[in-house]
């Protein structure tokens, strides 16, 4: 009698598969939020599978700041294509125009501007009631406590204290019109288990996750990427680190790390030994509450 | 530049042979205790000592009077939202991962104050473990019979219960089996099989992690080894075969002009090409002819791999129908009985109409009696019961405006369950276990 037995990873696919077939048979409008990263990278993989041999049935959306790094957008425009996917850009045009920008209006207000009221924006144009996001758990504490589908009223805000239970794999899909959902199809992954499914998919990621000599300035504890120059302090001299970025997000707002990894297999080992966690080099993570905050305002 | 990426990815693929990795297996456990138990320091000792917490999430609430783990409130490092951390106090089910060189955990942390019940059963529900936690200064109190009735209600393969604060009686074996002999008697009687009692100090560390030095008189295994030892997955193999069907894929391209496969997952049992199948409620027959993946056609298939099938003949099957063996069907229900844990604000009552959504099917559904309420503290049935408020729990007898291919939850924890959607609101307001 053969012993039927699932890896841990392979449960978790499955899981994201049911996940996802869940919204496209229940929902009348979904979409993929694709960021770029890796998450992105594994929950397009994820989607590719569960509807295989078919086409995906939903579209890609991506909400570009305009500060994203040179390398995103020339991978994201490859990778789309290489899957056959169809992709939706959206910008927050007017603030774009008026030059919105971390350094003069505060994190805060920029990404507010540029990433939450663009989502809501993007999510509003589509006429989306489910937005595909590849948040997980483990990502930061406020997060622990998310659902795999989020309610979103019709402002597109999160309340912590009126979320559904979530029982077995049975996901209540019901809403009123107006109303919305976040889905979030690898919740129960973490960040090992992204590198290992990446290494065992061969799924394939942006360049900037890999080690190599980068152009930098050291912030306190940070090391902030200078090779487009225009946001670095008064007499700060950037210099060549060899460095690699553990998260992807803005430019002016995303850290590197001094690595030398520059496999994922070199990746995978300083993840296993990784002492801090990976949205430690997010900026707008930090100060109290952040994420919490910026989930009630409609933020992933 | 998106060339040479993926030649390092393969490059590096082909370098790693780490058999290790794939063999990890996912258990998942619910955590069930007041902050009085030390619980949260329990889930804060396992994090820390296998290293699922980072040094900046620690940092975040490192203490100065350096108690604990060294200076860090290992409690702290559990409540996630703002409103938690002023009360002191866990308000919802959270989410950890840590993980061995064995085994991946998903631990449900479940709060044991308010909404408890509510709270419970829905950590237990995705559970193939319970921790539930007991003051050893205490024993066994009325908290822990309910605690332990309700993870049998779930039909928890493994309970594990950790016998905490063994520092503040001095390590005492007589008092921990003393304890653990209450407990047998106990969960005898509520259909739990497979009880672990643990002697531990969360605070010291002694039996979780790590032995310690104090208790050599406890031959059994820590609370992380027994993590690590229970099974996960035995039951595939014996369990009836059923494929909920979630969606009907059709891509009707010029490639796949006549493809029609049916989309889900496993929820229970094998199957393989060439098995004699049988759509319900309708009761049509056919035979698999491929079982299709990204990957390939596979051969076999098992709970609770998400496949595509296909079939030798044309017959009509959409959402919402379930394919079985034919020879080990289901039944097909117009009336159910189950056991309801209820979760609205609004008591449910008799007359009182709902959507129920059982595997892929969601039906309109009407409460036409409530057998009985149990007190969940003296665990006895109140026949006489005319409503089920918030975290109550009771039998109930419903009647359904289509019928729904249904296991009784002690056969199939997997189509054997259901939650009910108050119409009004579309809020889940009950986790079913049919009878």
């Amino acid at each position: 009698m053969p012993q039927h037995k699932l890896t841990q990873l392979q449960e978790l696919e499955s899981e994201s598969i049911h996940i996802m077939r869940e919204v496209v048979a229940e929902f009348r409008n979904p979409v993929m939020l694709y960021s770029v990263g890796k998450d992105s990278s594994v929950m397009l993989h994820l989607a590719r599978k569960a509807f295989h041999p078919g086409p995906l049935p939903f579209s890609l959306l991506h909400v570009d700041t305009g500060y994203k790094f040179k390398e995103m957008y020339e991978f994201r425009d490859w990778y789309v294509k290489e899957v056959g996917a169809k992709l939706i850009v959206h910008r927050n045009e007017d603030a774009i125009a008026k030059g919105m920008n971390p350094q003069d209006f505060g994190v805060a207000r920029c990404c507010g501007a540029l990433k939450t009221g663009a989502l809501l924006e993007a999510l509003e144009i589509g006429d989306y009631d489910a937005a595909f996001g590849g948040a997980r758990r483990d990502e930061e504490r406020s997060r622990a406590k998310e659902r795999v589908y989020s309610m979103r009223d019709s402002f597109g805000q999160w309340d912590p204290k009126n979320q559904r239970p979530e029982l077995w794999s049975l996901y209540n899909g019901r809403i009123h019109d107006g109303e919305s959902v976040r889905v979030f199809p690898i919740s129960n992954w973490t960040e090992m288990d992204v590198w290992q499914y990446i290494r065992e998919e061969n799924i394939p990621i942006v360049p900037l996750y890999y080690a190599k000599e980068r152009l930098m300035v050291e912030r306190g504890d940070h090391l902030i990427p200078a090779e487009e120059g225009q946001f670095l302090l008064e007499g700060e001299e950037p210099k060549m680190v060899m460095s690699r970025y553990r998260t992807l997000g803005c430019m002016p707002c995303t850290g590197a790390v001094r690595s030398s990894a520059n496999t994922i297999e070199g990746i995978i080992e300083e993840a296993s030994i990784a002492t801090r966690s990976e949205r430690e080099t997010r900026i707008i993570d930090h100060g109290s509450n952040s994420m919490e905050d910026k989930k009630k305002e409609g933020y992933f | 530049m998106p060339s040479s990426n993926q030649a390092s990815n393969q490059a590096s693929n082909q370098a790693s042979n780490q058999a290790s990795d794939q063999e990890i297996e996912l258990l998942r456990l619910v955590t069930v205790g007041s902050v009085d138990d030390g619980k949260s320091t329990l889930i804060g000792r396992l994090l820390y000592d296998t290293k699922g917490a980072f040094e900046d999430q620690l940092q975040a609430v490192r203490k100065d009077d350096g108690e604990g783990a060294n200076g860090i409130d290992l409690a702290q490092l559990t409540d996630g939202l703002a409103a938690e951390r002023e009360q002191g106090i866990t308000i919802d089910v959270a989410y950890r991962y840590f993980s061995t060189p064995k085994r991946k955990f998903i631990m449900a942390d479940c709060p044991g104050h308010e909404q408890y019940t509510r709270n419970m059963v829905t950590g237990a529900s995705t559970a193939n473990a319970a921790i539930i936690l007991i003051d050893a200064r205490k024993g066994v109190l009325q908290q822990t019979r309910r605690h332990t009735h309700i993870i049998g209600l779930l039909g928890l393969p493994h309970l594990i219960v950790a016998i905490n604060k063994m520092d503040l009686i001095d390590y005492d074996e007589a008092t921990f089996n003393r304890i653990k002999e209450e407990l047998s008697e106990f969960c005898a009687r509520q259909n739990i099989h497979d009880l672990i009692c643990i002697p531990i100090s969360a605070l010291a560390g002694d039996m979780v992690v790590d032995r310690g030095d104090n208790m050599s008189w406890y031959q059994g295994q820590t609370v992380l080894e027994t993590l690590e030892g229970v099974e996960v997955s035995g039951h595939i193999d014996e369990a009836d075969f059923r494929f909920p069907v979630q969606y009907v894929c059709r891509p009707q391209t010029k490639e796949l002009p006549d493809f029609r496969g049916f989309m889900g997952r496993i929820a229970s049992g094998t199957v393989k090409v060439g098995d004699e199948v049988m759509q319900l409620p309708a009761g049509k027959k056919s035979k698999i002819k491929e079982i299709v993946t990204f990957d390939g056609n596979l051969d076999e298939a098992f709970a609770p791999q998400s496949v595509t099938l296909t079939l030798a003949d044309e017959i009509d099957i959409s959402r919402g129908d379930i394919i079985v063996h034919a020879d080990k069907a289901p039944q097909i229900a117009n009336e159910i009985d189950a056991i309801v844990c209820w979760m609205g604000e609004e008591p449910l009552t008799p007359r009182k109409k709902y959507h129920i959504k059982h595997a892929t099917n969601t039906v309109k559904a009407m409460v036409s009696e409530i057998q009985y309420r149990t007190d969940i503290n003296a665990l006895t049935q109140d026949e006489t019961a005319e409503a089920l408020a918030v975290n109550e729990i009771g039998k109930v007898s419903l009647k359904l405006m289509s019928p729904l291919t249904v296991d009784r939850y002690a056969d199939n924890r997997a189509t054997g369950n259901f939650i009910i959607i108050d119409s009004f609101t579309n809020n889940t307001v009950g986790a079913a276990m049919i009878c």
